[in-house]
């Protein structure tokens, strides 16, 4: 068989079209506006570099500092609890919201309407300063004088604990607005399924609806945990020792604003960046069993590639 | 005399205004094959589902093997069940939908393995063998590790086959569940039903599939606005119909 170019060009009649070469279409605009952007790309960066006023040996001097890092770490744990926080308490009130009973349903809406309602920096600062409003928890019968338990406000929220309930029961409001979306999501067929199996409701929830409700709920889930971290700088306000409470402290003591809120964007961008490692995972995992088609990369789209690749479907994707 | 399998008397449903199933009164007796037809709208998916209590009747009694279905009777009242007893009350009855319904987040094996790990308690082992069993029983022992994304519309709806048999249920209730399918895999969903007939199971099935109910069923019933017209045998029932609406219907789908 002659595979030559220039036998193919006078051969081409008699050949099926499957074993043509393909010549993909070339997307010349595209190029020039990869190039452009890429210059004006460079232009700032360049500019950001030599731009004095930033004093980059100042962001290169605390970018490590232990005191960022121990605010770092706070910043970690308060993002993680708060979103472990939310999602639970989330889920809950989900599964509320959707109940048949009307007292639970109406306690649900009234906390989404109070917690979604109302500025997070207000109720952060609520917490902060519930002692204030509040000298004593006290666990006991309502309307009698019967008392559990009886604690300072003040030994009991921390400001560390305050934030982290200030921000879990944000969040917590919008995260079930999230998963009732998820769980709506999911056809009745599936729970009729489940329950014609003998399955109880609490046990289809969890094996049967919730599962297939992930793949609604991440997406957004992702998003609000890359929210919850940069919000958790808002906790400064009642000193809560994260990050951005100690960045303020750095300059308000050296004065170099703009450098400090450098370093604290560079560590927000890098933990940002990280958590989109989790998210795929977690897409990836409950993903399982929808059919894809292979994913061509942007890049290996605009060089033209796509054109003829082998579509791999059924690789079992366990 | 035993106690039949299903004893339906006087059963009625409506949604808010419109009564759908205006007094049904039907038997099945154990092991036999029930076919019920007619147009569409008629209740015969409503009457199904009231079966296994996914909808509560409004009046009338279901029984199935003497228990009713929703109810426990309490000398002169009626106490309704709680969740608990009605799901193991399900577990007797096995459901075949017309949309397969299976988990799509699963393979095909865990499909019919999840009822019997996490209702019956059985052992993984055991429940794998049984699952592994039934796939085999309906002609998929090579497609145990496929999702149902992965399946044609036939082979998704005999898993869904095998996962209701799974919980060795003494009644079955299929709906419509080849209406969903193209024609040509029609029959091998009909032969394991055929098959599932001949080893005794007791059947209600919801079919436009005539030769199937002429084959298979030892009583046909045809439904109309939310009654049962005409009930019998089938040769009767299909061939010769007494009543002028099931001879408008059955002109229509043969
Ligand atoms: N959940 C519901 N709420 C309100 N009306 C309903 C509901 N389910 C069924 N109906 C109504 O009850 C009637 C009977 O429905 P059903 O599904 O039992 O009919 P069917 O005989 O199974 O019809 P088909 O052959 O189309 O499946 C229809 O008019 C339908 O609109
Ligand atoms: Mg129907």
């Amino acid at each position: 068989m002659a595979t030559t170019t220039a036998a193919a060009s006078t051969a081409s009649e008699d050949r099926c079209p499957d074993d043509l070469p393909v010549v993909p279409v070339r997307h010349y605009g595209r190029w020039v506006a990869a190039v452009a952007a890429i210059t004006a790309l460079a232009g700032i960066a360049g500019s950001l570099a030599k731009n004095a006023n930033l004093h980059w040996d100042v962001v290169g001097h605390y970018l490590f500092a232990d005191l960022i890092f121990d605010g770092l770490v706070t910043t970690l744990w308060l993002t993680a609890a708060a979103m472990a926080l939310g999602l639970g308490l989330g889920t809950l009130i989900a599964v509320m919201r959707l109940s048949a009973s009307p007292v639970l349903h109406g306690m649900a809406t009234l906390f989404v309407w109070v917690f979604r309602g109302t500025p997070l920096l207000v109720q952060i600062i609520f917490w902060g300063y519930a002692g204030a409003l509040y000298k004593y928890v006290m666990i006991g019968i309502p309307f009698t004088d019967i008392t559990f338990l009886r604690v300072e406000t003040n030994s009991l929220l921390t400001p560390a604990i305050a934030a982290l309930l200030a921000l879990g029961l944000n969040e917590a409001a919008y995260a079930s607005e999230i998963v009732r979306a998820g769980i709506q999501s999911v056809d009745p067929g599936q729970a009729e399924a489940a329950h014609s199996l003998g399955m109880r409701p609490a046990l289809t929830m969890r094996r049967i609806v919730l599962p297939q409700a992930m793949r609604v709920i991440i997406p957004p889930m992702g998003n609000e945990t890359i929210n919850m971290l940069k919000m958790t700088a808002l906790v400064s306000v009642i000193s809560a020792h994260d990050l951005m409470s100690n960045i303020q402290d750095v300059y308000a003591q050296n004065y170099q604003v703009i450098p400090m809120l450098v370093v604290a964007s560079l560590w927000y961008l890098a933990l940002v960046t990280l958590l989109g490692v989790p998210q795929a995972w977690l897409e990836r995992r409950y993903g399982r069993g929808t059919a894809r088609s292979g994913h061509v990369s942007p890049l290996r789209r605009m060089l033209g590639v796509a054109g003829r690749l082998p579509t791999k479907r059924q690789e079992g994707n366990r | 005399m035993t106690t039949p399998m299903l004893h339906a008397r006087n059963v009625r449903k409506h949604f808010g205004k419109v009564e759908v199933l205006k007094g049904i009164d039907l038997t099945v007796e154990r092991g036999q094959v029930c076919c019920l037809l007619g147009p569409s709208g008629s209740g015969k998916s409503t009457f199904l589902r009231c079966i296994n209590h996914l909808e509560k009747i409004d009046a009338g009694s279901l029984a199935v093997e003497g228990d009713l279905v929703g109810y426990r009777r309490h000398g002169q009242r009626l106490h309704e069940l709680r969740e608990r007893e009605v799901a193991a009350h399900r577990r007797d009855i096995g459901m075949v939908f017309q949309r397969f319904n299976l988990f799509p987040h699963m393979t095909a094996l865990d499909n019919v393995m999840e009822a019997p790990l996490n209702v019956s308690k059985v052992s993984r082992a055991q429940a794998r063998q049984d699952a592994e069993r039934l796939l085999e029983q309906v002609g998929l022992a090579d497609r145990a590790g496929h999702y149902p994304a992965q399946l044609s519309g036939g082979q998704q709806q005999r898993v869904a086959i095998a996962r209701a048999l799974a919980m060795k249920p003494k009644l079955m209730l299929f709906d419509e569940p080849t209406s969903a399918l193209d024609p040509e895999l029609v029959g091998d969903v009909l032969d394991v039903m055929r098959q599932l007939a001949a080893d005794g199971m007791t059947m209600i099935v919801v079919t436009h599939e005539i030769g199937f109910a002429r084959e298979v069923a030892d009583t046909a019933v045809f439904m109309d606005e939310g009654v049962v017209v005409e009930a019998g045998d089938p040769r009767q029932v299909l061939l010769h119909p007494e009543q002028e609406r099931t001879r408008a219907f059955l002109s229509k789908v043969l």
